[in-house]
């Protein structure tokens, strides 16, 4: 098998791995259009690493981080519908990333890998970081499993039984943040949140715990990832919207099948 | 008994609420209103809807900060909390065992005791989405009583539950209470159902109108303009079943206007 290939599936399996249990809470929680949010803002991170002669993941990293915090603060001070802000933020953040993008002559950048993917061209310093940055993730995640299931089932009743509810949804916030910054590579900012959902809700049907359920959406994720490879490889189809369909098949599949009722 | 209770000297407060104010959105939703609830005692907050019950509760719990007014709750302190409507998403796979233990893991045979306590017993595995809403307000219950409470907050306990399960659970609240020693602020908004189960009663539409004994609110004029001749019917035909648990004459305190 090719280098490139092996890179590839070792990257994709990363995250899907990652993907798998914040997948389940994007859909728990129904942070679907955050995540997708998050990811618009991916681009402006882009340019401005490369502005600001950083490393370009550093720097999507970091504008993920700030908008996290910036929409934890906002969402903590109501008045606005949570979906409606974070449409602003998402198109405005996507915008000015377009636009700073062409005031940036010298800058020269594949416009269609950053919004589709480009697992093809995963090179070691990215999985570096996506084993780095995804292990870290993850261990943070489990760290605070039980809290955060807790305020995901309900949130007052959390705080009054003693847990830190900000805290932990910050915390959250700035998981997903650095999470959406790592799948980008695989599928493109504009397929983050299929990465997280697909999976997720696949492995609903046969889950019957809140772990089983996210073991599983990293399983379907790894399946897909390979499924989607194997398409790009044989079929010469983009890798990312391949991954992204094979998940989309692997769902109907399951739906197929007799699923546990609730 | 309860009426005695009101006499007897000053216990332990373990929760006070002094001149709490609240508008929201302009609109005044709580103005000057104090309440405390002292050790063992059973103190129900009833009132017509959007009277600021749960409002009031939810600053107690510490989870809405008011305009002004303070609240303070006795150190150390424990307080299990069942919410007003539940709802579990089907999306999350969740069986009443994770649910009990969300906030701390704890032991087996505590879960079956908390179970069988609440009258919910063989109930561990199941799914929280089949419960029924009787079965619910066990479990929520439940892991209120898991928490070793001093004080029970009960938002609208017997919502979704049938006229026959209500009395019921009313009467498990108060049994449980007294045999653990926990105080209990209960929220209701119909004052019938929880007459027999509660020794002190505060009729709120968003001032205090009344409080005391619930046999003496239920004779309160500022009571009566509160509730329409529909309800009293039917407060009538309760207090013909029930005109052995209360003394009209005692414990009534009205500091209305």
């Amino acid at each position: 098998m090719d280098d490139f290939l092996l890179r590839a599936l070792a990257g994709g399996i990363g995250v899907a791995l990652v993907a798998g249990p914040f997948g389940s809470f994007v859909v728990w929680r129904r942070l679907a259009y955050f995540g997708d949010t998050l990811a618009h803002s991916a681009l402006l991170g882009v340019v401005i690493g490369f502005l600001l002669h950083i490393n370009l993941t550093l720097g999507v990293i970091a504008v993920c981080q700030l908008l996290a915090l910036l929409l934890f603060l906002l969402q903590r001070r109501r008045g606005l519908a949570g979906d409606t802000l974070l449409g602003i933020l998402a198109h405005s953040a996507l915008s000015l990333g377009l636009v700073l993008l062409a005031l940036a002559e010298t800058l020269r950048v594949d416009l269609l890998s950053y919004l589709f993917g480009d697992i093809l061209a995963i090179n070691t310093t990215d999985l570096a970081w996506i084993y780095g940055g995804g292990g870290l993730a993850f261990f943070i995640l489990v760290l605070i499993w039980r809290p955060l299931l807790a305020v995901t089932v309900h949130e007052d009743l959390a705080q009054v039984e003693g847990i830190a509810v900000d805290r932990i949804n910050w915390g959250f916030m700035a998981l997903m943040a650095l999470a959406v910054a790592l799948l980008m590579k695989v599928v493109g900012l504009l397929l983050v949140t299929a990465m997280f959902i697909i999976p997720a809700a696949t492995a609903r049907r046969f889950a019957t715990t809140p772990e089983g359920m996210a073991g599983g959406a990293a399983g379907c994720g790894i399946v897909a990832v390979v499924g989607g490879l194997f398409s790009s490889y044989y079929w010469d189809t983009p890798a990312g919207p391949s991954i992204v369909i094979a998940a989309t098949l692997l769902f109907t599949i399951a739906f197929l099948f007799p699923g546990r009722r609730t | 008994m309860s009426a005695e209770k009101q006499q007897a000297p000053r216990e332990e407060v373990l929760i006070r609420a002094e001149d709490i104010h609240l508008s929201l959105a302009g609109r005044e939703i709580l103005t000057g209103v104090s309440l405390e609830v002292s050790r063992g005692e059973i103190l129900t907050v009833i009132g017509p809807n959007g009277g600021g019950k749960t409002t009031l509760l939810r600053i107690m719990l510490g989870l809405l900060k008011p305009d002004s007014g303070r609240v303070s709750q006795t150190r150390g302190i424990k307080i299990g909390y069942m919410p007003q409507k539940m709802h579990f998403d089907p999306i999350l796979p969740l069986s009443v065992r994770r649910f009990l233990t969300l906030s701390a893991p704890r032991p087996g045979e505590a879960l079956v005791r908390a179970l069988a306590e609440v009258g919910a017993p063989n109930l561990l595995d199941a799914p929280v989405q089949t419960l029924s809403g009787g079965e619910l307000q066990r479990i929520l219950l439940a892991r209120a009583l898991l928490r070793e409470p001093d004080l029970l907050a009960l938002d609208e306990p017997a919502q979704g539950v049938d006229v026959h399960g209500q009395e019921e659970l009313f009467d498990l609240i108060s049994r449980l209470s007294h045999e653990l020693g926990c105080a209990v602020l209960m929220v209701s908004h119909d004052l019938h159902l929880v007459m027999a189960a509660t020794d002190r009663v505060i009729c709120l539409n968003r001032h205090v109108c009344c409080t005391g004994h619930p046999g003496a609110v239920q004779a309160d004029p500022a009571f009566l303009k509160l509730f329409t001749p529909r309800t009293l019917t039917n407060l009538a035909l309760y207090t013909h079943q029930h005109n052995g648990h209360r003394d009209p004459a005692t414990g009534k305190e009205c500091n209305h206007g």
